[in-house]
C-alpha cells in the first residue's frame, strides 16, 4: 500500500484499528479540535440514554391511544418531538405500520441510516453487508434469519433509507395483550421490530 | 461507474448475523471512534453529505476490507487532511504544536445540546413540485451524479431506470449531489416512490413485495 497516495491520507496512520483511533484523538486533541471530556459525553448519552427504548415507548403508546396512532402516522416527528425524542438523525421521521396484509422492513443500503432518537445506535448486523447487501433484494430470505417467517398473504415492504427520512416500524400488538398497561407493552417491542427485522413479543415470552 | 458502498442487491455476502439489544460496542475503541466523528462534525468543515463521500470514495479494498467503524476513521482522516485541518505531516506522526480548544471546537456542556437539536435537511426552495402521489415516474438510467464525475449521490444503481409510483412527498431536501462537493444546498422536492420488486429483481420472492426509496425530484421523469 503506497503510503504518499495524496486521496488517501488515511494511509498515514497506524494500520492498526485501536491505535488508528488512538492517534487521531491524541492529534485532534493536542490542536485544540477536541475536547476529551466532549467525547466522554457523547459516548455516555448514546450508551445509557438514547436507545430502543424511547422507540418502544412511542410504539406501546399507539398500540394503546388510537389518536395518538392516527397523528403519529400522519406526522411523526411532530409527535415524537413532543415525547422528547427529537435530535441528530432523526430531524424527519415517517412511522409506518406493519398490518396482515403488509410487513414494513427498514434497511440503508448506502450508508447505515437509523433513527437515532428512537433506537440508539445501530447493530453491527445492520451496517453489514449483508444486511445492506440483501434486504432489499431477499427481504424474506434475511427476515428468516432472525426466525421471521411471513404468511403468503403478507406482502413485505423494504425501505431503503436513501435521503435524511428516517423510518420507524409500527409492529403488529401481539396477541392476548388486552388491557395490558403501556408500561408492560413497552416490554414486548423490541428493537428488530421497530426495524421489521422481528415481530412484537407475545406476553410472557422470554426476551 | 458504480463506487463499493453502493450494495444493494449484491450476491454472495452471506447471511446476517442477528445480536442482542444490550450489545452496543464490539471494542473501546468503536465509541472513541463514533464520538470522534461526531465531535469533528461541530466545526462546520463539512457537512454530512461530504462526510459519507469521504467514505464513499475509499479504495475498493480498503472499502471492503474495513469494519464500519475503521471506514468512519479513514474518512475522517482524509477529511481532516482535505479541509486542511490536519496536515499530511501530523497525520505520519509529526508532533503538532499544543493549542487551545479551537472556537468551534465541542466542549462537553454543549454535547447534549447539539445532538438534541440535530441537523435538519429541509429547505425552503424555488422548485415547484412536478409530482403528487399517485403519478408514475422512471428513473435515471444511470445512477450517476449529473455534475460531478464520480460524484456522491443518493440513486442506488438498483433502482437507476426503474418505473415506480409516488407515494409520499417529504417537501424540499438539500440534493446530496450538490451539498457533498461544496456547490450549495440546492433544495428540491423530495418523493418516496415505491417499485415492484419484479422490476428491481430476476428473481423476486414474493409477487405482491416492493421496495421504497426516497428520491430527489431532479432523479425522476414522468414515466
Amino acid at each position: 500500500m503506497p503510503h504518499d497516495d495524496p486521496d488517501h491520507p488515511h494511509e498515514l496512520l497506524p494500520p492498526d484499528p485501536a491505535l488508528r483511533v488512538k492517534a487521531l484523538e491524541t492529534l485532534l486533541t493536542t490542536k485544540g479540535l477536541v475536547d476529551p471530556v466532549a467525547l466522554d459525553v457523547i459516548i455516555d448519552i448514546y450508551e445509557t440514554k438514547i436507545g430502543p427504548r424511547n422507540g418502544a415507548h412511542v410504539v406501546a403508546r399507539a398500540w394503546s391511544d388510537r389518536g395518538f396512532r392516527a397523528a403519529l402516522l400522519e406526522d411523526a416527528t411532530a409527535v415524537v418531538t413532543q415525547m422528547g425524542y427529537y435530535g441528530r438523525q432523526g430531524e424527519h421521521m415517517v412511522a409506518v405500520e406493519n398490518t396482515p396484509e403488509q410487513h414494513n422492513m427498514v434497511v440503508c443500503t448506502l450508508c447505515s441510516c437509523y433513527p437515532w432518537p428512537l433506537l440508539g445506535i445501530p447493530p453491527a448486523w445492520y451496517k453489514s453487508d449483508a444486511y445492506r447487501a440483501r434486504a432489499v433484494r431477499e427481504p424474506r430470505a434475511v427476515l428468516a434469519e432472525f426466525g421471521v417467517h411471513l404468511p403468503e398473504q403478507t406482502a413485505v415492504r423494504v425501505w431503503d433509507s436513501t435521503a435524511e427520512v428516517r423510518y420507524l416500524v409500527i409492529p403488529r400488538r401481539p396477541e392476548g395483550t388486552d388491557g395490558m398497561s403501556e408500561a408492560a407493552l413497552q416490554d414486548l417491542v423490541t428493537r428488530d421490530s421497530m426495524i421489521g427485522t422481528g415481530l412484537a413479543l407475545a406476553p410472557g415470552a422470554p426476551a | 461507474m458504480s463506487r463499493v458502498h453502493d450494495m444493494g442487491g449484491r450476491y454472495g455476502d452471506g447471511p446476517v448475523i442477528p445480536e442482542p439489544e444490550h450489545h452496543k460496542f464490539d471494542a473501546d475503541w468503536h465509541r472513541r471512534a463514533l464520538a470522534l466523528t461526531l465531535a469533528m462534525g461541530a466545526h462546520g468543515a463539512w457537512n454530512l453529505d461530504t462526510s459519507r463521500h469521504a467514505r464513499e470514495s475509499l479504495a475498493p479494498q480498503d472499502y471492503a476490507r474495513f469494519s464500519y467503524y475503521e471506514k468512519w476513521m479513514a474518512g475522517l482522516a482524509d477529511l481532516l487532511v482535505a479541509k486542511g485541518l490536519v496536515s499530511a505531516g501530523e497525520l505520519a506522526g509529526e508532533t503538532p504544536a499544543q493549542q487551545p480548544l479551537a472556537e468551534r471546537t465541542l466542549r462537553a456542556e454543549q454535547v447534549a445540546a447539539v445532538l438534541a437539536r440535530g441537523g435538519p435537511a429541509d429547505r425552503p426552495s424555488e422548485v415547484a413540485p412536478q409530482f403528487v402521489p399517485g403519478d408514475r415516474v422512471r428513473t435515471r438510467a444511470r445512477a450517476a451524479n449529473a455534475t460531478v464525475d464520480g460524484g456522491h449521490t443518493r440513486l442506488p444503481t438498483y433502482a437507476a431506470g426503474a418505473e415506480g409510483r409516488i407515494i409520499r412527498c417529504h417537501g424540499c431536501h438539500v440534493l446530496p449531489d450538490s451539498a457533498a462537493h461544496g456547490l450549495g444546498d440546492a433544495a428540491e422536492p423530495l418523493y418516496a416512490v415505491v417499485f415492484q420488486a419484479s422490476e428491481l429483481w430476476s428473481h423476486p420472492e414474493h409477487p405482491r413485495d416492493e421496495v421504497v426509496l426516497d428520491l430527489w425530484q431532479s432523479y425522476l421523469a414522468p414515466a
